[in-house]
């Protein structure tokens, strides 16, 4: 058995902002620890002498020439934005107030 | 049904360069075919009729004005396509198979939008997909499964279901796919279909939305490797909006289609990519593949990639860690779904919280899970780490393999198109269609399936893999085997397909 049940799976799903209900969890624990079980061979498989590869072509150093480019108008970065105010994103309270 | 849509994409462009037909005609014709079949199909999220007709007037006007316009247009102008709602489009609603997209409109195109535009593709609208990219089946997505062509109850695969059922039904000659694990070419594969990953790097990402970025490539799908060939020079080549976009040129890939010959061509058949696992059908086709291509002057031989084996599990560990990361920008506060909860406190993180519960489904939500357990503390080293190290492994098996062939060769998916539903509640049996086509996406190399003939009435793919930069060596072997197969048939794959939407 893996180490995912649902006490780990809440505090998951609040690190990923993503409220879920009881029902859900119970669900999603089950799931993800045959999933888990599966896949955990990989870690056994590559020795320390085994570099890591995180980029399939290697690439180093993209860089561009320090000039403005083409970016998007205030009203285009505004136009999917659930709430917006004088120009600027809207949100909630950052901060409970209690 | 109109016998302009059965045409593939270079003979629509030979008949619109000959003024054998209008562009507006062929764009109606396309446009008659998807009212006709889609209510059963369901390839469509979006039909994008006014544009496409706009723009194929404006390809008709500039070919009958003659001279220097019409010499400026390029060869596929006239030709539509349909466009995986995975890719922003200024214009038409991009939803990414998700409700937290619901009717959103992006503010920019895609690079591989704008190459289309300036090519005058009339685009026919946007194709459904796994909620993000995220499945095997289309099946995840929030607006209705797509079904299969050859048989309705089944799967087209996924994620890029839409893009491929539509131009097995005949509702597009060309569309646009994203391969992340296999979603362009496992979708090919159960539809008798084309499509191709190319070398990551080798096509623009910009306006992708992103699942896993080390993985995700744009790519072409069509009815015949030509047709992929043209589109895929349409698309390719260095874009400074990508920082991982290769500055390599695109490579000669229609003449390499046009030439389809395997003579003295070395084919590997990957020992691992066969047998257990793989159905008794799917393993009769390839073989009967192998023999035609020994037959036509290639020269078979086995390789063997031992690290495949673990391919599978590092993908599962490596794709939901990005895509929980690239996933974390849907927060309610820029774009996309704000659901505010029921009680107070009405605080960002809470309306965080609700509008990602209620925006995503349950693929998504069990992805972004996983990922984010792979990459926290004291687990990172174990999973994250571990998986890239198996990406390693894998490219060094590829290395291996290649120095023995010019290409290697494998089934595309194990088994034929599926029942809907029938993976739906075992998430792990639905991660096994995608073993042979997630090496590549590791490796970062191309890759291509073909139609490889029947199962059990349903179509079976072949796959085949170049080192990366090689893409050319697809379409010249894939067009070899087409023409082995489709001469063997007596003609395409597809023509075999039942009859969608009454009388023929």
């Amino acid at each position: 058995m893996s180490e995912i049940n649902r006490e780990a799976v809440a505090h998951l799903a609040q690190l990923a902002r993503i409220e879920m209900t009881a029902e859900e969890l119970d669900k999603m624990a089950g799931e993800l620890d045959v999933i888990v079980d599966s896949i955990k061979t990989v870690s056994e498989v590559a020795g320390d002498d085994v570099p890591a590869t995180s980029h399939p072509i290697p690439l180093t150093n993209v860089f561009r020439e320090d000039v403005p480019g083409q970016t998007l108008t205030n009203e285009q970065a505004l136009s999917g934005a659930p709430d917006a105010e004088d120009g600027r994103f809207k949100v909630p309270a950052i901060l409970d107030e209690e | 049904m109109n016998e302009l849509i059965t045409h593939s994409a270079a003979e629509l462009a030979a008949k619109l360069a000959a003024k054998e037909v209008s562009a507006v005609e062929v764009v109606q014709a396309h446009l008659d075919r998807i009212a006709e079949v889609d209510g059963e199909v369901n390839a469509f999220l979006h039909v994008n009729t006014e544009e496409a007709l706009a723009v194929a007037t404006e390809v008709d006007t500039a070919r009958a004005a003659g001279g220097a316009e019409a010499g400026r247009l390029h060869g596929l102008a006239g030709v539509p396509i349909a466009i995986k709602d995975l890719i922003v489009t200024i214009g038409q609603p991009t939803t990414a198979g998700s409700a937290m997209l619901r009717g959103w409109m992006s503010p920019y195109d895609a690079t591989v939008i704008q190459k289309i535009r300036a090519a005058k593709m009339p685009m026919l609208g946007k194709t459904n997909l796994d909620e993000f990219a995220m499945g095997s089946s289309t099946e995840h997505s929030a607006y209705g499964p797509t079904r299969n062509p050859w048989d309705l109850d089944r799967i087209p695969g996924g994620s890029g279901g839409g893009s491929a059922a539509a131009v097995a039904a005949y509702e597009a000659p060309l569309a646009l796919g994203t391969d992340t694990g296999g979603s362009i070419r496992q979708p090919a594969a159960v539809t008798g279909s084309v499509g191709v990953k190319p070398t990551y790097g080798g096509v623009s990402r910009y306006g992708a939305i992103a699942m896993a970025s080390s993985l995700d490539q744009i790519g072409p799908v069509s009815r015949t490797v030509l047709d992929s060939a043209l589109l895929h020079e349409v698309i390719g080549g260095h874009d400074p909006a990508d920082s991982t976009s290769l500055t390599d040129p695109v490579g000669a890939l229609a003449e390499a289609a046009r030439t389809g010959n395997v003579a003295g061509m070395r084919i590997g058949v990957v020992r691992e990519l066969q047998g257990e696992g793989y159905d008794a059908g799917v393993q009769q086709r390839f073989d009967e593949s192998l023999e035609l291509l020994r037959g036509a002057g290639a020269e078979i031989v086995e390789v063997s990639c031992p690290n495949f084996k673990y391919a599978l599990g590092a993908y599962y560990l490596i794709m939901p860690s990005e895509a929980s990361s690239n996933l974390a920008k849907f927060d309610g506060v820029r774009y996309g779904l704000r659901v505010l909860p029921e009680d107070a406190p009405l605080t960002i993180e809470r309306v965080m919280g609700a509008s990602r519960a209620a925006g995503f489904g349950d693929e998504v939500k069990r992805r972004i899970i996983l990922g984010t357990y792979a990459l926290s503390a004291g687990y990172y080293d174990a999973y994250y780490g571990s998986a890239q190290k198996v990406r390693t492994l894998v490219q060094r098996d590829f290395d291996a393999a290649f120095a023995q062939a010019d290409v290697l060769i494998s089934p595309t998916a194990p088994t034929t198109a599926f029942k809907l539903g029938e993976k739906l509640d075992d998430p792990l049996a639905m991660y096994l269609n995608d073993v042979a086509t997630i090496p590549a996406n590791l490796a970062g190399v191309p890759g291509i399936s073909v139609p490889g003939g029947l199962a059990g009435g349903l179509p079976v793919g072949i796959q085949f893999l170049a080192p990366a930069r090689e893409d050319a060596r697809l379409y010249r072997a894939g067009a070899a085997l087409e023409k082995l197969l489709e001469d063997k048939w007596g003609g395409p794959l597809l023509a075999q397909a039942p009859v969608l939407g009454g009388v023929k």
